[in-house]
């Protein structure tokens, strides 16, 4: 195992490496650059103050020489500066980052603790009254616009009742608190969660129905065991190996996190920071933030092999298997 | 009911009375200490200086005072400075510059009670360290034309300085673009100029207090999120109503407004807010418990028109695509008439604007004769054809996904159908609009936008010929529409040097002439910024222009 986590490992810094190319690369191809996005905001700067801006930025450098340069400084532990938010790329990121982990955490933990329990349930009860009510809450969730879910919940519970605040975070409030820190993430919650179990109860009762199918599970009921024995104890383990492998490339979607959620509730967290970055042609905040999803959606891909071999013993990944 | 009852229960009215009365009193002195701002845009630096920026402006318009400003009338004024120099009153003195040019000297008395918020008088000694910042080539300020003309500032004396500038122009003693830095603590990072935009003290410890000298100083940021502005403790001029304002940034419209709604910010700020149509809306739907104030502004929407599009390049269908149009039915169907039609990119609220240039009203037959004579004819209903059978067609291009763009866009399209002009509709996401296409000309033949103006803003960078972008001056310039006018080059390199108001205005007058008449690009309407506020807050008077309405904070108040 610790030299297949070592192989891997080392496959995953090479795919960063030319990820870490091919998104520079995107990048800097992508229509203008940042003194074209400062010359539309400002009508006063003139030829000249162009020509020195980008000299100054290093624009006039071809893109493989610039890609060499930034490489050479991230290697050396400087990634660089954010133009967008005049600010080393890492404080900008680790404020966004932590306000995402809390708010996407939370939201999946909330999500798979309804949804895998629901998914079980329909899949116990196929093609039942409460199969088909489960089903149809979940294409629901599934269906529903997040935007639209979003400004649905702030009108409800903020403009018509006035219960929780309409976005932002408790630190804009100048409110302090536990309480009031919650306060302000129950509905960008609720509208992640509502829109995660959908998709997590399909994935369980798929998975459990299949796994309810198999021979060893005919024989644990012919052996008289129970049917919560059967269900939790047999088939709930080997029906939550595909489920694990969605949830883990959750992983890498958490730290890029929910563009259209924060955007509504006002939220600052990663998915709007990618978006800022790579429209506001912030090479160095774009690059970092992509590669760290990227980073991630490896390491969420490793561990879902990791917990395949701990939920199914069959699996191993020793040479002689 | 006996008497002692009666007594009893009046008590116990007057009492309930007593307390609801101070309860108000309580909610009304909170309400008059704190104060909520939404606003759409967050700065990508507070640095006054290194680029520029609408959000900027706004929050620095709370905690820094320009030497000069044009206020709510657009007249020039001082706000560090005492009074204003003029060649009336000696303030200024025309002179030769070293290599015998017309120059001109300029003298400032900066206000004598003047300070930073950690107790440092404001002096010459940041006029001139804010100097070299923005002359240096490496210091990263964006726009630097200005410092450049500076040859030298005398140090009269620990507020008064003199510059001297290396030409005379109109507008030489309009010092609204010099934001002063404090030497005190940006010098030393000034040491490395080439690292100076990402070691600022202003973007690296924003809520240090020495950074400001306005009525309000910055104790709180959360990137993309809010500012926090509290009383300067040491601030000299009339003493502001509120005790704390929070600035908080919500891109969303939607969002912006349930936030108002609901109670979690008290104003949209006109300046970064809802759109027009927006705000119609919203003011039909809860006029009872917001004012909604509509200021038209200096954002001149347009369409340019590529001149090197050989159909484009004839006079009379330019003519003819504007006779077409009924830009005031635009104006008063889609925005309630709060957009003033534009006749030329000067504002009528500008003194340089001439009431006499040529309109084209809706007129449908003008447009067909010019057409006809232009060599493109109509059968029945059809699209307007030339000699060789090739239809009348145009691409009108915008930023995909500006509502208010694509909607007028599709009401110009008709209106042209009407006259027998087939338009058809490409947009691109704004990035890929102004990053590529229309900053490399790569338009076909219509690109709808926006400029951002001032007051007597000469449009150089925008229809001079040597402004045209072309490969060969690596794409710099703003004369997208490639329009070549010796006349009017002519005009745009001696208005700016003319002194004289009377000469000027004959010149402005003539380069709006011009402009309406060649029509290089079609005027559309001057935006309009909604400024939405709680009624209880009086004071802010929107400007219109690209000076805030933070700028004058201290007049703000809760209406009694």
């Amino acid at each position: 195992m610790i030299v297949f986590l070592i192989r891997r490992s080392f496959q995953s810094l090479i795919v960063l490496l030319v990820m870490s190319f091919v998104i520079y690369g995107l990048i800097g191809l992508m229509p203008g650059d940042p003194v074209d996005l400062m010359i539309s905001a400002d009508p006063d700067i003139t030829s000249q103050d162009a020509a020195r801006l980008r000299t100054l930025y290093g624009l006039d450098q071809p893109l493989w020489s610039r890609y060499v340069h930034w490489l050479g400084s991230a290697l050396s532990g400087d990634f660089g500066y954010s133009r967008l938010y005049a600010q080393p790329v890492w404080d900008a990121i680790i404020p966004a980052l932590s306000n995402t982990l809390i708010l996407l955490i939370s939201s999946l933990a909330l999500a798979l603790a309804i949804a895998l329990p629901a998914g079980v349930f329909a899949a116990t009860r196929p093609y039942s009254l409460s199969d088909y009510g489960i089903n149809l809450a979940a294409f629901a969730g599934i269906s529903m616009p997040p935007f639209w879910l979003g400004i649905l919940l702030i009108l409800l519970f903020s403009v018509v009742l006035g219960w929780l605040p309409a976005g932002g975070t408790a630190a804009a409030s100048g409110s302090e608190g536990v309480w009031n820190h919650i306060k302000f993430l129950i509905l960008p919650i609720a509208s992640l969660t509502i829109a995660g179990i959908g998709g997590h109860t399909r994935y369980m009762r798929a998975s459990m129905i299949e796994t309810l199918r198999q021979d060893y599970i005919r024989t644990a009921r012919a052996k008289g065991l129970s049917e919560s024995r059967v269900v939790l104890g047999h088939a709930l383990r080997n029906a939550m190996i595909p489920v694990v492998t969605v949830i883990a490339l959750d992983l890498g979607v958490l730290f890029s996190g929910a563009l259209i959620t924060e955007t509504v509730f006002a939220y600052p967290g990663m998915g709007k920071l990618i978006y800022d970055a790579i429209m506001g042609n912030d090479y160095n905040l774009a690059l970092v933030t992509l590669l760290l999803a990227t980073a991630l959606t490896l390491i969420g891909n490793l561990l879902a092999d990791v917990a395949y071999a701990v939920l199914d013993p069959r699996i191993s990944y020793t040479k002689d298997a | 009911m006996t008497r002692t009852l009666q007594t009893r229960l009046k008590r116990c009215l007057h009492m309930a009375a007593f307390f609801a009365l101070g309860l108000m009193l309580q909610t009304a002195t909170a309400l008059a200490k704190d104060l909520v701002i939404g606003i759409t845009q967050y700065p990508s630096t507070f640095h006054p200086n290194i680029d520029s920026m609408l959000a900027k402006s706004y929050v620095h318009g709370l905690t820094r005072r320009p030497v000069t400003v044009t206020d709510a009338d657009w007249t020039l004024q001082c706000m560090l400075c005492t009074s204003l120099p003029t060649l009336e009153n000696g303030g200024a003195v025309l002179e030769k510059t070293p290599d015998g040019k017309d120059g001109i000297a300029v003298t400032y008395r900066l206000q004598k009670d003047a300070v930073w918020a950690d107790g440092v008088p404001v002096s010459v000694d940041d006029v001139i360290f804010t100097w070299e910042v923005g002359k240096h080539p490496q210091s990263g300020v964006a726009s630097a034309e200005g410092y450049r003309r500076i040859l030298s500032i005398d140090r009269i004396d620990d507020k008064i300085f003199t510059l001297h500038v290396d030409r005379r122009t109109f507008d030489y003693n309009d010092l609204s673009s010099l934001n002063l830095l404090p030497a005190h603590i940006e010098r030393d990072k000034f040491n490395d100029p080439a690292a100076y935009r990402t070691q600022t003290t202003f973007d690296t410890a924003p809520t240090t207090l020495g950074l400001y000298m306005g009525p309000y100083v910055m104790t709180k940021v959360e990137t993309g999120s809010f500012m926090v502005f509290e009383k300067n403790p040491r601030w000299w001029g009339k003493a502001p109503a509120f005790d704390k304002i929070t600035v908080r940034v919500i891109e969303n419209t939607a969002t912006l407004e349930a936030n108002l709604l609901s109670g979690s910010i008290d104003m949209i700020a006109g300046e970064l807010g809802l759109n027009v149509d927006q705000a119609l809306a919203f003011e039909q739907r809860h006029s009872d418990r917001f004012h909604v104030q509509f200021n038209p502004g200096l954002i001149y929407e347009h369409i340019d028109l590529m001149l090197d599009n050989p159909i484009l390049a004839d006079r009379r269908v330019r003519q003819a695509l504007m006779y077409a149009l009924d830009r005031k039915v635009i104006s008063e169907r889609l925005f309630g008439g709060k957009q003033p039609v534009a006749d030329t990119g000067v504002n009528p609220l500008d003194w340089v604007y001439a009431d006499d240039v040529p309109r084209y009203p809706h007129d449908l037959r003008k447009a067909a004769e010019l057409l006809d004579a232009a060599g493109w004819t109509r059968r029945g209903n059809e699209v307007r054809k030339n000699a060789a059978g090739a239809p009348l067609r145009f691409t009108l291009m915008t930023t995909a996904g500006n509502r208010t763009r694509e909607l007028v866009q599709q009401v110009l399209q008709s209106q042209w159908k009407a006259a027998g002009i087939e338009v058809r509709i490409n947009n691109e996401p704004a990035r890929v609009f102004f990053g590529e296409t229309v900053t490399k000309r790569k338009f076909e033949a219509m690109a709808m936008f926006a400029w951002i103006s001032a007051p007597e803003s000469v449009p150089r960078t925008t229809l001079h010929s040597e402004e045209i972008p072309t490969e060969a001056n690596n794409w710099s310039g703003q004369n997208y529409t490639g329009y070549k006018n010796p006349d009017l080059d002519k005009i745009l390199e001696t208005i700016e040097l003319e002194l004289d108001r009377r000469k000027r205005k004959a010149m402005w007058r003539e380069l709006q002439h011009i402009y309406a008449t060649e029509l290089p690009a079609l005027p559309l309407y001057f935006r309009a910024n909604p400024f939405i506020m709680p009624p209880w807050l009086a004071g802010i008077r929107p400007t219109g222009h690209q000076y805030p309405t933070t700028l004058w904070v201290e007049e703000w108040a809760v209406k009694k």
